[in-house]
């Protein structure tokens, strides 16, 4: 299998497991507890704390362990506003996470004031925009540091600096999910107030997130309970997969410059693969701005749910946008921001290169591609 | 060959995969993804759901076979819910389940085929098709308690070429005898009856949201043109309906016909409702074309085949019927072998 769904999730980096095993056995104890077999998981999981903190510029205690993105995201939104009685607004963009999104919603049907930022057609959020939409209620902003789907990168330091200049009180978050382990972070840098990163996109297990709270952030926590994590977020550790981010953290960090190097290459291939064999490839990944991993095609008159069955039993996992419920592929919001239209939008395939491509995967890829794609037309 | 099984997460088209599997076929099973409630949620009950989408993956696992969801929303909008909100609005007798089948799995789905790189497509209805020389029958299920032929009588030579029906050899008892011989958790599965994107809501509340017009008060008359009472609208009425109508005579009335332009409800004695003869619309015929002449008419899913003479877009009945109302399929047969089939336009 030539797996190229990389930004769904990442296979874990060799020494992961083998790090995290010990905790989920031998050294079972509870973080929280006052005899030996907890020190041991306490200090394991301080530790932890402590190399992620170190990878991004941050303090130890600013550093809240979550059950992944999803939670992280929806803390830190919730989180903000609910720790407030006046200035309880968000402001986000279309082509967040669902995460985020499905939390404006949440908000905004409890009369929480919301507002939702467009884009450009490569998905780019104008920091303008942003700050023209900052008003005297607004609590948090939240603006994706790299889109999942198109891979664009946002000006997350020039929307900080724009929504601090609008408004200093006003909270600044990004989910990092897709830009960990490929971008350089440094939450100072940033201007950042609030971050998401999750462990499985850069080879730690699924189940694992954190949250980067500044010092002195205001955080009602979403779940309640012994008061764990400073009161921020409650529930016993799972102190493995604590291990696992920090662990893979680290190695994806020191892994990092291939990702500009070698990873940036295979994608490169692939795009000028598929734009000489169809000139009417039209590729809506940006140009510029890009993120090292991620290509996403548009092969007009070829329908993505058609091509992905095809390349699945081919040997190629690509995905489209994200799936519902019942695993149909669904019309991507993020394409629709930019503008496309449903027609389009499903026409549109996303490939994605991690720690394990190789160029030979990527040639493999485009000969498998591109002979599909041309049974199709 | 390479075959499409449609796996509706339901016991027969699990059987069905499982026997294409089993004759060597190359199998992929897919489910068709027809409908999202408000909100864009799935629903929960009747077909193609999410738990019968799940049963249908587990299968496909089990038989190791790829599997997929293939999303027909949109056909399923444009062909079989505006159709189901509009006959009512009508007054017809819509049957959703029908026009699924024209317009989507026979159709839209079947259109696809070649994009799969798939020969054919199998369902797990319960018909048979087999090949004469060069052209192709379809004939009632083997089980004719189960027979699913009415619900098919539109294919032509054309989707019967691309189709398959591997269950209909077997009666449904021997379905679920090799459903639960191979462990299959769809082995005990009970039949859905539900309108798939009705589900467990009553039609009330679907058609409010949809075709509030049909909810409008009225008269009901009798065939004479006298008011005998009024109603709450005509969603409640369907002809050949006795009780509810409000009406206070002697011999027992039905509902004779629905005006749905003036929301009138139309009743009359047990003489009125007989029918001696239906107009026919999308009239086609298994084998290409059909000639007038002799034809067993079944009007109803699981109805007898009655004695009837076509001429023409028209079906003369030998004995009259009861209870027919425009909107409901009619399928011919001769014996177990599928002539054609068509829709009501109008009972006279």
């Amino acid at each position: 299998m030539i797996y190229l769904d990389h930004a769904a999730t990442t296979p874990m980096r060799p020494g992961v497991w083998e790090a995290m095993a010990p905790f989920a056995a031998d050294s079972f104890g509870n973080p929280s507890g006052v005899h030996g077999v907890s020190r041991t998981a306490k200090n394991a999981l301080e530790e932890s704390r402590e190399k992620l903190a170190a990878l991004i510029g941050a303090e130890p205690l600013e550093i809240v362990f979550t059950s992944g993105g999803t939670e992280s995201d929806n803390l830190a939104v919730k989180g903000s506003v609910l720790s407030r009685t006046s200035r309880r607004g968000m402001v986000t963009s279309a082509i967040e996470h669902e995460a985020l999104l499905e939390t404006a919603d949440f908000l905004k049907r409890l009369d929480f004031p919301t507002a939702i930022v467009g884009v450009d057609s490569e998905a780019r959020v104008d920091p303008e925009e942003v700050a023209a939409a900052v008003n005297d209620e607004t609590a948090i902003v939240s603006v994706m540091m790299v889109n999942n789907e198109t891979g664009t990168i946002e000006p997350i330091a020039n929307i900080s600096e724009a929504v601090k200049a609008k408004g200093p009180e006003v909270l600044m978050h990004t989910d990092a999910v897709q830009a960990f382990g490929c971008e350089s972070i440094n939450v100072d840098d940033l201007g950042l107030d609030l971050m998401t990163i999750s462990a499985h996109k850069f080879g730690g297990p699924k189940g694992s997130g954190i949250l980067y709270v500044r010092d002195g952030t205001a955080l009602e926590p979403v779940i309640h309970g012994g008061g764990q994590e400073l009161g921020r977020r409650s529930g016993t550790h799972d102190v493995a997969a604590a291990v696992g981010i920090a662990t893979a953290a680290e190695l994806a960090m020191a892994d990092r410059d291939r990702f500009e190097s070698e990873i940036a290459k295979c994608r490169d291939r692939l795009e000028a693969r598929l734009t000489d064999a169809f000139e009417d490839t039209v590729i809506n990944t940006p140009n510029q701005g890009r993120s090292s991993h991620h290509l996403n095609v548009r092969f007009p008159e070829v329908r993505n749910e058609t091509l992905l069955m095809l390349l699945d039993q081919s040997g190629v996992a690509a995905s489209a946008g994200s799936a519902c419920q019942s695993g149909a592929a669904e019309v991507s919001h993020v394409l629709e921001a930019m503008g496309m239209s449903p027609d389009e939008a499903r026409e549109c395939v996303r490939f994605t290169f991690g720690w394990t491509s190789t160029l030979q995967e990527a040639d493999d890829a485009a000969d498998i591609i591109i002979d599909l794609v041309s049974r199709l037309r | 060959m390479r075959v499409l099984v449609a796996m509706s997460g339901g016991v027969d088209s699990s059987v069905a995969a499982a026997l294409m599997k089993d004759a060597g076929h190359e199998v992929m099973g897919a489910t068709l993804k027809l409908w999202s409630g408000p909100g864009g949620v799935a629903p929960t009950s009747g077909c193609c759901t999410v738990s019968d989408a799940e049963d249908a993956r587990r299968v496909a696992a089990q038989l190791d076979i790829p599997y997929y969801v293939l999303d027909h929303t949109d056909d399923f909008k444009d062909g079989v819910v505006d159709n189901f909100v509009h006959d009512y609005a009508t007054g017809r007798t819509p049957n959703p389940c029908i026009e699924c089948n024209r317009t989507v799995k026979f159709d839209r789905l079947l259109a696809r085929l070649d994009d799969f790189e798939c020969d054919v497509l199998v369902t797990g209805h319960h018909a048979r098709s087999r090949r004469i020389g060069d052209r192709w029958e379809l004939l009632r299920g083997e089980d004719q308690a189960k027979d699913q032929s009415y619900v098919l009588s539109m294919l032509t030579q054309r989707e019967l070429e691309r189709t398959r029906f591997p269950v209909g050899e077997l009666t449904k008892k021997e379905v679920r005898t090799v459903a639960a011989g191979m462990g299959m958790r769809t082995a005990n599965k009970p039949e859905s009856m539900d309108i798939c994107f009705v589900g467990q809501r009553d039609y009330r509340g679907f058609l409010k949201e949809n075709a509030p017009e049909v909810f409008e008060s009225g008269v009901v008359v009798d065939s004479e043109g006298r008011e005998v009472a009024t109603h709450d609208g005509i969603v409640g009425y369907t002809v050949g309906q006795r009780r509810g109508l409000g009406v206070a005579v002697g011999e027992p009335r039905f509902v004779i016909k629905i005006d749905s332009s003036s929301s009138t409800i139309v009743v009359g004695g047990k003489d009125e409702l007989e029918v001696k003869a239906v107009q026919l619309e999308k009239l086609t015929w298994v084998a290409g074309s059909g000639a007038d002449g002799p034809v067993a008419a079944q009007y109803r899913a699981h109805g007898e085949a009655v004695a009837a003479w076509i001429s023409g877009d028209e079906l003369i009945f030998v004995e009259p019927q009861v209870a027919i109302a425009p909107g409901q399929t009619i399928a011919f047969y001769d014996g177990d072998i599928v002539l054609g089939g068509a829709l009501i336009a109008a009972a006279t």
